[in-house]
Parts: C-alpha cells; structure tokens; sequence
C-alpha cells in the first residue's frame, strides 16, 4: 500500500492489556492545571522503568469540569490493578496536591473504583472534611492555600498499551515534523495517550539483549547509523526513524488515533522526506492485540 | 394506570398510623385487600375503606387526598416508589425512608424523615421539631437523602444527623443541626438560638448571619471548591436552592462546636 508516496508495510503493531483510569485535574486557571498534570504524567513514558504510562489526553473546558474551573484530563495506564492504583496514589500526592488551587475529580464514573483523594484525606491530620454530594464523595482536605478539594474514587477499566507505528524518513527534522504533525491530529482523538515525550519516541526497543541484565535493547534493525553492520530493515535513503506509541481505552479508539495519526504522516508524504510507515511487533507472540497497519488504512 | 389514591371521608378524631399504606407493602396486592387493611387509630382499629375513598391500582404511585395532621407515619420506611399528601401529614412522616419519593403539598409534624437512609422528602409548607433527626434515646438521625421544606422548620432539625442534605428554604427553629456527626443542612432564612448546639461535624451553610456564640470560632473568608459541586446537586430539584443565582462560594467560615469535637462548620455567604 502507498499514499502519497509513502509506504505502508504490511505489518502490524503488537499490543497489550493493560489496566488504565482518568483522572481531571482543575485549577484557578489553564495554567495552573496543566502544570499539575505535567507533573502528574511526568516521568511515565513506560512501563519498563516508570511504573506506569501516562499523558495528558486533554483540554477541558469551564464547563466540562465538575467545579466549572479549566481543567485537564489525564490517563493513567499500568500493567496492573495494584500498580495502577499505587501510582495513581502517590502521583496525585506529590503532584496535584502540592500544586496551588488544584482539585481532582475522577474521570471514570463506572469501572473498578481505585482511591483518588480517599487516601490522600489522612494529610488532613484530622481535619479532613468529607462530603457526599449525589453520591459521590468528596474530600476536603485543608491546605495553605486553602482547601484542596478530591474526590475519594476514580474508575480503574480494562485498556489497551503498545499501539505503536514508525516513520522512517529519509532526514532526522523530516521525521520529527512528521511525528508533530501526527501528534496534534491523534491529541484531537479521546480516550488515547501517547505518553512519550511529546508524543514521540526515538528509541524503540526491541525484546532482549546481549547483556543479560537488560529485557529490551535498541531496536537495531531500525537504526539508521548500524545498517552497514546489522540485520537491518531500512533501505539506504533512510537516515532517521522514529515511533508514536499510544494507549488507549479500546481497540476502536487506538485505531482511530492511529489512522489519524499515520493520515497526517502520509499528507506530508515522500515530497516531505516521508518514506515508509511501519509498525513494532514480537511476531504476535506476545500481544494479544495487533494494529495491521494496512487494514487501519483502507 | 392510575396513582393508587386514597381520600380521607372525615377527619378522625383519633391519630391514624397509615405506616401499612406504603408502596412495597402494597405491591402486588388486590384492591380488596387493600380496602381491607387495617390501620390503627387510637385504640382501635379501622379498615382503610371505612376511613378513604380508595381508587385506582398504582401501588407504586400512592396519592392520599384530603390529608390532616393527624394522619402519622405516613411513608415509613418508604422503599422505592412516590408518596403524594394532598394537605398536612402528621408526625413521623417517611420514618426510617429507605428510598422512593415523599411530597406533602401542605404541613407536616414532628419528626418528619427522621432517621431517613434514602430518597427525597419535599414538603411545600411548614415541617416541625425535629426534622431529619434521631428518634428519642437513638444516636443516629437522618443518614442520606434529601429533605427539601420550602417553609420554615421547627426546633432541632438535623438532630445527630449522620449524612444527607436537609434544604431549607425559610427559617430554622432553634437548636438547628444540634447533635449532628456529619451532613449538610442549608437554611435560606434566619436560624434560631443554639445553632449548632455540640455539632460534633458536618455543616450548616447560611444565608443570613446566626447570632452569635462563644461555641464557634471564626475561621475567617474563604472561597470553597466544594460548594459549586453541592449547588450544582440541587440543580434537579423544584426550589430555590435549583435557582443558579443562590449559589454562591464565598463563605465565612465558623468552626465548632468547641465544647464538642470542635469539626463542625457553619458557612455563611459572604457578598
């Protein structure tokens, strides 16, 4: 398949179950509210070392918001209900708690419920306050700046992480404005993150390593500067790759956020330096879920 | 089908215990056997057909016409359903209710929704002592739903409330929220002396200033989070408290009672 002068690989990309919740996050102002939630989903590109994968899945409008203040919405995704839930903990503890005029609502209203504020009230010392207002509870929790307000649960549902593609372009700049320009359409989809820096990876890993110590090692096989000296998977004219991940809530929204995503890859097309999009995958061995990239496509 | 209606022929002398004439314990029931329940009215006992016109099959939908303040118990321990009083219900309206709906078109007596669990109770007139409060002896009240009276409440509303929302659009009694372990209560006009009488938490949120009390300590001026979110709750309901320009979240803040454990709060809106 090509569109545009791009090729589409007859691939697919391999993903996993995971555990994922959403959380809103809202302040005095837009601001504010984002820098809560960039310390939030900060240092939760992946599972592998984070703990967890988490991003910023949106903008919510004054109205949208249970406290009618701007808000943001995050995701959170994990490999399990526990971790999920451990990270969730002390994410909003470290990070939305201590950041002025915050308050957190859930953004899941059904789901498992797993502790949002419910915890996080015993930093009242006491004086915690909590209500219940049409059936949901809420903490009131004083702080220095005066109340932090959080709701005691959020829903913790059933996810999908590891949707993935790769651009392959034939200059490092090319694939980057490839990857923003993919990264500002698949932000307009719900229920998706892309929880790498700026949406973007360049170090996609493949499953081993020489070194016994390591799960995962550079993906080789795409890497530019080694195709004189590896089993590589790039043609010549290719000089840089580089990966979106995504995790999504279901299959439907990963593909949906994936088709955008390579569409807006594939509108730059080969008079942008745009070569080839493919995909990562363990030869289905590993993941349940699998993205046929052509099939995504047609 | 119609709403299961049952209207009153004469007003009895004697106080009526209409606690059987509740939706679920009428459900799947013959209209015979319904004119044929017995209710008690001061010693004896009366058959409801002798004391109502009874009509229609709704058990569901139970509709009581021509109501006095004599007719106690009515909607005790309500669980699911509606409960329409046309007139003034007598004391112990929606005991214990655990869930489904009570309005009362007129007055209703004492001890209104006390010990209510669940639902909403909405009294268009006056609710007297007691409101939402434990029964004599018992250390629990209300503990969820919504009491909405659109006139003023007698003394002790809100006594050893646990939790739920007690909206209150005239004016409190004295000694209102006195005893409460959590909840809101939320009076629109003036309240009476003792407010807040060994509060131990919850909040009364006021729209005018209480008298003052050596029990509650000013915590000065805030602007609360929560309180857009409670307002919004009301947003549902038929009253003022729906209105968006009651709502307010400036308040100042009073903490007591500091004879008691000293977490309760009174909230009064500000500007």
């Amino acid at each position: 398949m090509i569109i545009n002068g791009v090729t589409i690989d007859a691939t697919f990309a391999e993903a996993f179950p995971m555990k994922a919740t959403r959380a809103i996050i809202t302040a005095q102002n837009e601001k504010w509210a984002m820098i809560s939630a960039q310390a939030m989903t900060g240092f939760a590109t992946s599972v592998i070392a984070c703990g967890c994968e988490a991003g910023i899945e949106r903008v919510l409008d004054p109205s949208e918001t249970p406290d009618g203040r701007p808000g943001v919405s995050i995701m959170i995704f994990a490999m399990g209900g526990k971790g999920l839930a451990k990270q969730l903990e002390t994410r909003a503890g470290q990070c939305v708690l201590t950041s002025p005029t915050s308050a957190l609502f859930a953004g899941i209203d059904g789901g498992t419920r797993i502790a949002l504020g419910k915890n996080l009230r015993y930093f009242g010392d006491g004086f915690q306050v909590a209500k219940l207002i049409d059936g949901k509870r809420y903490w009131r929790i004083p702080v220095m700046d005066g109340e932090f307000l959080a709701e005691a649960t959020t829903g913790q549902v059933e996810a999908i992480g590891g949707g993935n593609f790769l651009v392959l372009a034939e200059s490092q700049p090319q694939a980057l404005a490839a990857c923003e320009a993919a990264i500002e359409e698949m932000r307009k989809i719900p229920n998706v993150i892309m929880p790498f820096p700026g949406g973007v990876v360049r170090s996609g890993s493949k499953v081993g390593s020489k070194y016994a110590a390591l799960g995962a090692s550079t993906n080789d096989a795409f890497c530019p500067t080694l195709k004189g000296m590896t089993k590589t998977d790039l043609s010549p004219e290719i000089e840089s790759v580089m990966e979106i991940v995504i995790d999504g809530l279901t299959k439907e929204d990963i593909d949906k956020s994936m088709r955008v995503g390579i569409q807006a890859v594939c509108d730059l097309g080969a008079a942008n330096g745009i070569k080839r999009i493919s995909a990562g995958n363990y030869g289905g061995k590993l993941g349940p879920f699998h993205f046929h990239l052509q099939e995504i496509m047609a | 089908m119609s709403a299961l209606t049952f209207t009153l022929k004469q007003r009895p002398d004697q106080r009526v215990d209409m606690s059987p004439l509740v939706c679920q314990k009428l459900a799947g029931l013959e209209f015979a056997d319904i004119a044929a329940i017995t209710l008690q009215n001061g010693k004896r006992k009366i058959r409801v057909d002798e004391l109502f016109n009874v009509a229609g099959s709704d058990t569901q939908n139970i509709v009581i016409k021509n109501s006095f303040n004599k007719l106690d118990f009515i909607g005790k321990e309500l669980d699911g359903g509606c409960i329409t009083v046309e007139g003034d219900a007598g004391a112990y309206l929606g005991l214990g209710m655990k869930s489904g709906e009570i309005e009362v078109s007129g007055d209703v007596g004492l001890y209104a929704a006390c010990e209510m669990k669940k639902g909403l109770l909405k009294v268009n007139g006056n609710a007297g002592d007691f409101l939402g409060a434990a029964l004599p002896g018992n250390k629990m009240g209300m503990k969820g739903g919504t009491i909405l009276v659109k006139g003023n409440v007698g003394e002790r509303a809100g006594d050893h409330m646990r939790r739920g929302n007690i909206l209150i659009e005239g004016n409190a009694g004295d000694y209102c929220g006195s005893r409460m372990t959590a909840g809101t209560i939320a009076v629109m006009g003036q309240t009476g002396r003792y407010l807040g009488f060994a509060m131990r938490r919850g909040t009364l949120l006021l729209w005018n200033q209480p008298q003052p009390t050596a029990r509650f300590n000013d915590c000065g001026a805030h602007t609360l989070a929560f309180l857009p979110i409670l307002f919004a709750s009301f947003k549902k309901l038929n009253s003022k408290f729906a209105d968006s320009s009651a709502a307010f979240n400036r308040v100042q803040r009073y903490a007591g009672d500091m004879s008691e454990m000293g977490r309760g709060e009174v909230l009064v809106k500000l500007g």
